[in-house]
């Protein structure tokens, strides 16, 4: 009977199994002293007193073993055993250890982080109460930008009230930049990014404060007292983790705020709804404020219970194309769509093929590595043969032998996991704090229980798999043949060799398969880098301008045209210029009309993407003027109603026909096209570019904040403390916001896809790396077994060169088959991957003669050592060997 | 010595080590292997190292406890008593191994009557 008390105390003694011997051995020296001394008393010499309480006592190291034995579990001891002689194997063996655990951590690292980011923003829900019912709506057919994703404030409203499908409907305000606010404290002011979100935002989505509350109905009140809730990031590294800030009020733009709560750690927004960016606090977004502003609420609804996404979308069809625009103004129309999607799907639904794509190929890599594990322990195998064979003459069973080999395996794989898992944290806690990569969730990035899970899984799958091989070579098998065959024979083996070619065939079609891959995601990336964004990204670097004008216009001008004056005397800077939006950040659209052309009426406005700019602010970005003049000073000052369009944007308009000098409606004003520019990438540099237009910054067109352009040939950072110091000179009051080269909002753009290059490209190169180590233990292994053969072949006349040859064409052999077998694979996949490429063929053919080219060239050289090992074989040493 | 000895049926060591602790008190593991032979007047074949494998086993099932001291010739020794819980065991095994030998006494006894040997 053993009882759970006992079966502990065993478990308990397997690891104290050290103390418990010493303490064994002890007791018996002292129960054979106490024997001795009996026996003395009895009258006995020393000698016989001793043999005496010797035999009595009956050999100690029986007595040890018994209690041992009875006082542990029997397959804990057994996997004792085997533990202690893997170790022992290993560290007699510590290169082949070290290399074999190397490669696992590798294999098994890469596909732990890659497995934290696939069950990051695909597998995990939402960090959100039932995260299944949240909706995204967003029009149709959005053609320009954020405008066209967004509603009304009327038409939200309306949709709030006359829907049945959703619990609740809420949305965020898109339009506003990074650092709009400015924090005011005892010291220099400092930046933050400030966010409204409507009435219920947090409650749809389920997110409690972790300190304080949420916001009350009345404060969506115009005119009620300004609130805010912070993001815990910004309330730890700002405000010092201060509990009692609750309730207190902060100084934000000069305007008294109270601080009503804090977050959760949890709720990251931007890492949901807008990648890369990040929020520092929430305030009530007011209906009534926005009321006449066009569309400004970006809308999430949590869906009722049991009511189906279909339904719901039945109903928003049904909905939304009868809602005006605006209430008080009918004559502007009606009629919305709404696309309703799962919000996890929105989130993240367009990364998945690249996602799977990611994880196919470091699955690949794994097996890569789990193949030249294979190998390697096969040609150990070989080396144990004889040991093995002896060890089953001398009556070891077929089962234990396998478990020893599984055993040594599984401690490979664990330590490979171990240092992998070390790995994957170091790369997964640098990804997480990488906000230029514009990837959604991943700032959420972590190590949890899942993928530890993961890792486990994958540890004792790789053992099993590269145990698999060698195991059963080495415990079935002949035990004769064995013994007989492995002397250092000529042509011994022959069967051994065929199994590690094949395998290290498997592993350069696995490898060539990753290089294709990656030679394809490359050149589409390459071709991405190359597309004419339409301005000049490098040379110039923007930063974010404070001044108080107290909404008067003429003052704005003036502090504008003292802003621009003032940079261009800062040494190097070649031209300087103002904009409210750049390029691939933030953006928004007005309705825009041809005068004169055509009937007026609401149905021909067309959406433009809008930015109110002052001069010079197309020379800093490096926009190129096709037509007509840019902007000048007497156009803002004199509230001229001018603008200049893109290409795209006046061939829309005026097809075929001179725009310069004609009339367009713009933001409700007549405005004069004064010149046309070449088309610039407003929000991502793959999609064609839109219709813009550019407007002077007067009384009708306001700015909505204001980024100061500079070009400069001198690097940005040298600029930022001139730059500064002027923009001080004018506002003291300008906080420390950062001084950023337009190029990164280009790498943010381009971020994801230069994210999965990275990664896939990695794993080529690694992929590649570990073939070539394959091909190099299988050659330069057989080299070393033929020592004998080839000494006797140069004795009978080969040359040097021969015998360099006949290697190099063996590898060139298993090169070629594995070429020729991954090439058709890599057809085959690739046509899967197809909808990732950027202006690249699937069978793109330079990408893989030059995959080719460089998986050949890397093979040879894996062969070409061993070969030359070879032709330098003395035959007299070779022949004297055995 | 010449003469054969009792060969130890399974599971009878922890009883009798049991049964030691519980008439002598606490003991050391040689104290207990030395008695166990003189009760049993040399009759059982004891290699006294097996009593700590006994002894072991014993301690996980919480039957006896064990402690270090000093013997009465001032060497130190591993101490061992027998526990509440042990107590409670010895009971049940006693009666336990005084049923089997009356049942094998009886059988062997009535197998003598009959006389058809």
């Amino acid at each position: 009977m053993i009882s759970l008390r006992q079966t502990l105390n065993r478990l308990l003694a397997f690891f104290r199994s050290d103390r418990l011997d010493s303490e064994v051995k002890e007791e018996m020296a002292s129960h054979l002293e106490m024997a001795v001394e009996e026996n003395l008393r009895r009258g006995l010499s020393a000698e016989e007193a001793r043999r005496q309480a010797l035999i009595r006592f009956g050999g100690l190291q029986q007595a040890l073993e018994r209690h041992r034995e009875s006082r542990t579990l029997p397959w804990v001891d057994v996997l004792r055993q085997d533990l202690r002689f893997t170790f022992r194997m290993l560290r007699r063996d510590s290169g082949f250890a070290i290399v074999a655990v190397l490669i696992l951590a590798l294999g098994i690292g890469a596909n732990i982080a890659v497995f934290s980011v696939v069950n990051t923003i695909l597998l995990r829900p939402l960090p959100f109460r039932d995260p299944q019912q949240l909706v995204r709506i967003v029009e149709k057919d959005p053609k320009a930008g954020e405008s066209s994703k967004t509603y009304t404030a009327d038409a939200t409203q309306d949709f709030q009230q006359q829907n049945h499908s959703f619990q609740s409907v809420s949305g965020y305000f898109p339009f506003t930049g990074p650092d709009n606010f400015k924090l005011i404290g005892n010291s220099q002011p400092a930046p933050a990014t400030g966010l409204l979100v409507a009435e219920g935002f947090f409650q749809t989505l389920g997110v409690e404060p972790s300190l304080g509350r949420l916001f009350r109905p009345e404060e969506f009140a115009q005119h009620s007292q300004a609130v805010a809730l912070l993001s815990y990031p910004f309330w730890k590294r700002r405000l010092g983790g201060d509990r009692s800030i609750v309730g207190s009020a902060i100084n934000l733009n000069n305007t008294s705020v109270t601080v009503i709560g804090v977050l959760p750690e949890t709720f990251d927004f931007g890492a949901v709804f807008s990648p890369g960016a990040k929020v520092d606090l929430f305030e009530p977004f007011v209906m009534d404020v926005f009321r006449d502003d066009g569309n400004s609420l970006a809308l999430v609804g949590r869906l009722k219970q049991g009511v189906t996404l279909a339904q719901a979308q039945s109903e928003a069809d049904q909905l939304l194309p009868q809602f005006f625009f605006e209430h008080k103004h009918p004559e502007y129309g009606k009629g919305y769509t709404g696309q309703l999607t799962d919000l996890k799907e929105y989130v993240s639904g367009r990364l998945r093929r690249s996602l799977i794509v990611l994880w196919c190929a470091v699955g690949m890599i794994l097996l890569i590595v789990c193949v030249n594990l294979s190998n390697l322990l096969l040609a150990r195998a070989a080396a144990r043969g004889k040991e093995f064979a002896m060890r089953r003459a001398l009556g070891a069973g077929r089962g234990r032998l396998v478990r020893q080999l599984l055993t040594e395996s599984l401690v490979l794989a664990a330590a490979g996991a171990v240092i992998g898992l070390g790995f994957a944290y170091g790369i997964l806690s640098y990804l997480a704090h990488q906000g230029s990569i514009t990837l959604p969730l991943l700032a959420m990035v972590r190590v949890d229980g899942s993928v530890l899970e993961w890792t486990l899984l994958m540890a004792i799958a790789a053992a099993m798999l590269f145990g698999a091989a060698p195991g059963l070579r080495m415990s079935s098998g002949n035990l004769q043949e064995v013994l007989k065959d492995s002397g250092p024979g000529l042509s011994e083996g022959r069967r051994h060799d065929r199994m590690r070619s094949t395998l290290v065939i498997m592993e350069i079609a696995l490898a060539c398969v990753l290089l294709v891959g990656a030679g394809l995601l490359l050149r589409s990336f390459l071709r991405v880098l190359d597309i004419d964004l339409g301005f000049e990204a490098s040379h110039a670097a923007a930063i974010s301008v404070d001044y108080d004008d107290g909404g008067n216009v003429a003052k704005r001008t003036a502090i504008w045209q003292e802003i621009t004056s003032r940079s261009l005397m800062i040494p190097g800077v070649e031209s300087a210029g103002i904009s409210d939006n750049l390029p691939m950040s933030r953006n928004r659209s007005w309705g825009i009309a041809a005068k004169g052309e055509q009937q007026q009426n609401a149905l021909n406005y067309i959406p433009v993407f809008v930015y109110i700019v002052s001069p010079g602010y197309l020379k800093a970005m490096g926009m190129r003027l096709i037509e007509g003049r840019d902007l000048n000073w007497d156009d803002l000052s004199n509230n001229r109603a001018s603008v200049i369009l893109n290409k795209t944007a006046a061939r829309k308009l005026w097809p075929g026909h001179d725009p310069i000098g004609r009339t367009v409606i713009a933001g409700g004003m007549d405005s004069e096209v004064i010149g046309v520019i070449a088309d610039v990438h407003e929000t991502d540099a793959e999609d064609s570019a839109g219709l813009q237009m550019y407007l002077p910054a007067t009384k009708q067109f306001g700015p909505q904040g204001s980024y100061l352009v500079v070009r400069s040939k001198l690097p940005p950072a040298s600029l930022a403390a001139g730059v500064m110091h002027k923009l001080r000179e004018i506002n003291p009051g300008q906080p420390a916001t950062e001084f950023k080269p337009i190029q990164s909002l280009v790498d943010h753009a381009t971020s994801p896809r230069l994210f999965f290059v990275l990664l896939v490209g990695t794993f080529a190169c690694l992929g590649l790396i570990l073939a070539s180590l394959g091909i190099y233990g299988v050659i330069s292994y057989s080299v070393t077994r033929q020592t004998q053969e080839i000494g006797i072949r140069m004795a009978l006349g080969a040359t040097r060169s021969w015998v360099q040859l006949d290697v190099i064409s063996k590898t060139f052999r298993l090169a070629l088959i594995g070429v020729a077998v991954g090439i058709i694979a890599s057809l085959v996949l690739a046509r899967l991957i197809a909808s990732l490429l950027f202006q690249t063929n699937p069978s793109d053919p330079l990408t893989f003669v030059s995959m080719l080219a460089v998986l050949g060239a890397v093979a040879l050289l894996a062969g070409y050592l061993p070969a030359r090992r070879a032709s330098k074989i003395d035959p007299m040493v070779a022949l004297r060997m055995n | 010595m010449g003469q054969s000895k009792l060969d130890l049926l399974q599971g009878t060591l922890d009883v009798m080590v049991l049964q030691t602790l519980h008439v002598l008190g606490p003991l050391h593991g040689y104290g207990i292997a030395r008695r166990i032979e003189q009760v049993s007047g040399d009759e059982v074949l004891l290699n006294q190292g097996t009593i700590y494998a006994s002894l072991v086993r014993l301690q996980q099932r919480g039957w006896i406890s064990a402690k270090w001291g000093t013997s009465d010739n001032n060497r130190k020794a591993k101490f061992y008593a027998i526990t509440k819980l042990g107590q409670k065991q010895l009971l049940r095994d006693a009666a336990h191994w005084q049923r089997l030998a009356e049942v094998m006494g009886r059988v062997l006894a009535m197998q003598d009557k009959g006389g058809q040997r």
